[in-house]
């Protein structure tokens, strides 16, 4: 494979945008506590821009209850803003009804975190393939799902089993092989390689890089590992607390975070390197306060 | 140095499938080690199997011995362990609001956990159970609080807390903070090794992010399919890495790469029971030949060895 794809620079605000997020607000109500005040509300996303250009590899990193996941629903269509707008490859899908989103459930596909969760456990593989097929209305014929299964790196008898059958690894292909059976143009992946272990997490993550470059898809990549993150992608958006607080290219925000809750994550994050040359577990909190 | 922990041919099997052979460890004083592996790897259950707490038809042979213990580990009856558990070994497991009892209030479990070892007084011990909160950064008020209105971060530092209450000569840590953010677990790692560098207790840390291993840890033990298939400090295994699984280990976990394509150990880790006969790692492994039907014989000392037919870094390999 190439190290690096030579791609003819098109000057980046000539390309067209894959995801636009313009002013996204998502407030989930929670259950009432008392007769008196209105019912608490938690503001999962406060006002999210941002823009993915097609063809892009994007980041989205945080941690936990940061709002990373609801925003992902949300431009799955999965999930219905409070205000503000998502547009994918040119149609506003903020407020379409199911029956009009049909084109959006085609071009956009997503992998899940927890591959075990995500497929039905009394289903064939070979019918988990197909069924984005089948409901799309396509023919699902033996050969697609054969060549599906071939493209993730599993044998054609694979089809015939059922998703306990296989490691996580093989799961989390398996979830890759679905995600592409209605050729998408935009892969969105949530967490797709935090519970693996690391020697089949390289397989998936080249797996997942392959892909994209040979069917030339826009990839959306959430994490909470922003080593994993800058390996995969070229452009990142910091999340914290419902806002993005730092975007960039992934070099950079790696290399300089500017943004205090960027600086306090990149120098949480343990590596081998900085452990080799002496760094210690007081290294990992960064100056001034803990967490 | 003196050895705290002595591990000698421990080897769990569950029926006739052998789950982990032949495993040796020595932990001294102070010492700071680490068992890496993958899943399926069986050192969650070196760690269960020093503890005592094997599920019923899991059974260990070999020898585990602690120093201040005048017994054997392995086989000893429930009265004896319960003696030894808590006071001398204690244990952060992984999910901490399964560690937690989450009827009690914080307080009511450190004091427990000092009263039953009848190493304090109760009012010595409620005074001592604030200090250890303050010593996890956790406030006072604290004492009164459930598990369930802690954060996991809280929980597992208050485990933490718990884990060192008696001043144990030895401190097992099984992944304390995989399911944790990374800004939280810098400082439980860093609570967890000014904890043991304080009492001057050892430390026997399992996980599978080598990253964390080389930052807490002064020794380590690579472990593949219930063996022990590497051990040397940290500084020599991680940048001389013998055998081969530990070396494909390694640059799996390279994400700092500038290639676009990380390095990939082919194949996945069989389930239990399914490895290979003599060296375990063979099935996945390049460099394996006729030879690697045969169990390999350790090579080096016990602080610094390998079982490998094919070492790397040799000149014939």
């Amino acid at each position: 494979m190439p190290e690096q794809i030579p791609t003819e620079r098109v000057p980046t605000d000539q390309i067209p945008a894959a995801i636009q997020v313009v002013d996204l607000v998502r407030d989930y109500p929670r259950p009432r506590t008392s007769l008196l005040k209105p019912a608490p509300v938690v503001h999962a996303l406060r006002g999210v821009s941002l823009e993915v250009k097609q063809g892009e590899r994007f980041g989205i990193v945080g941690e936990s209850g940061c709002g990373k996941s609801t925003l992902l629903r949300l431009i799955a269509a999965l999930d219905r803003a409070t205000s503000g707008q998502v547009i994918v490859e040119g149609t506003d899908i903020t407020r379409l009804p199911e029956r009009r989103l049909r084109s959006l459930r085609e071009n956009l596909q997503l992998v899940f975190q927890d591959p075990m969760s995500s497929l039905d456990p009394r289903m064939r593989v070979r019918d988990i393939i197909a069924e984005p097929l089948v409901v799309q209305g396509h023919p699902a014929s033996g050969a697609r799902v054969r060549e599906l299964l071939e493209a993730v790196g599993l044998s054609a008898d694979a089809g015939d089993r059922y998703p306990h059958q296989f490691s996580g690894g093989q799961r989390q292909r398996i979830s890759i092989a679905r995600a592409l059976a209605p050729r998408p143009r935009i892969l969105v992946a949530d967490e797709p390689v935090s519970a693996l272990d690391v020697s089949v997490r390289a397989q998936v993550l080249n797996l997942i890089s392959d892909l994209v470059d040979e069917l030339n898809l826009t990839l959306v990549f959430v994490s909470h590992d922003l080593s994993v993150v800058k390996h995969v992608c070229d452009r990142v958006a910091v999340m914290n607390a419902g806002e993005i607080v730092e975007t960039g290219s992934t070099g950079d925000v790696y290399a300089a975070p500017q943004h205090p809750y960027t600086q306090r994550l990149v120098s949480a994050i343990p590596t081998l390197q900085r452990a080799l040359s002496g760094a210690t577990t007081s290294d990992l909190l960064a100056k001034g306060d803990p967490a | 140095m003196s050895d705290v922990l002595s591990v000698r041919g421990l080897s769990v099997s569950v029926r006739d499938t052998a789950l982990v052979s032949g495993v040796d460890l020595t932990v001294g004083a102070g010492e700071r080690v680490g068992l890496i592996g993958e899943s399926g790897s069986g050192k969650s259950l070196t760690a269960l199997s020093i503890l005592g707490l094997l599920p019923e038809d899991v059974r260990a042979d070999g020898s585990v011995r602690l120093d201040g213990v005048d017994h054997e580990l392995v086989g000893a009856d429930e009265r004896r362990m319960s003696r030894v558990r808590g006071r001398d070994i204690a244990m952060v497991f992984q999910e901490p609001m399964t560690a937690l009892n989450p009827t009690m209030r914080i307080g009511d479990q450190l004091t427990e956990a000092m009263l039953i070892h009848k190493t304090l007084a109760k009012p010595a011990a409620r005074a001592a159970a604030a200090d250890l909160l303050d010593r996890v950064q956790l406030p006072a008020e604290t004492l009164r609080a459930y598990p369930h209105q802690l954060s996991g971060g809280q929980r597992q530092r208050v485990v933490l807390a718990l884990a060192l209450a008696n001043d144990p000569a030895l401190l097992i840590c099984d992944e304390p903070t995989t399911a944790l953010d990374v800004t939280v677990q810098a400082l439980v790692l860093d609570l967890i090794v000014r904890g043991v560098m304080d009492r001057s207790s050892a430390l026997l840390f399992i996980t599978h992010d080598l990253a964390v291993v080389a930052t807490v840890c002064e020794r380590v033990l690579v472990m593949y399919g219930g063996r022990v298939v590497e051990a040397g400090p940290v500084s020599e295994v991680f940048t001389r890495p013998r055998h081969r699984y530990t070396e494909g280990l390694l640059a799996a976990s390279d994400l700092e790469t500038t290639s676009r394509r990380l390095t990939t150990i082919p194949g996945n880790v069989p389930p239990a029971g399914r490895f290979p006969s003599g060296c375990v790692f063979r099935t996945r492994c390049a460099n394996a030949t006729a030879l690697c039907e045969e169990l390999p014989a350790w090579t080096g000392s016990e602080t610094r060895g390998f079982a490998c037919h094919h070492p790397a870094g040799d000149a014939d390999a």
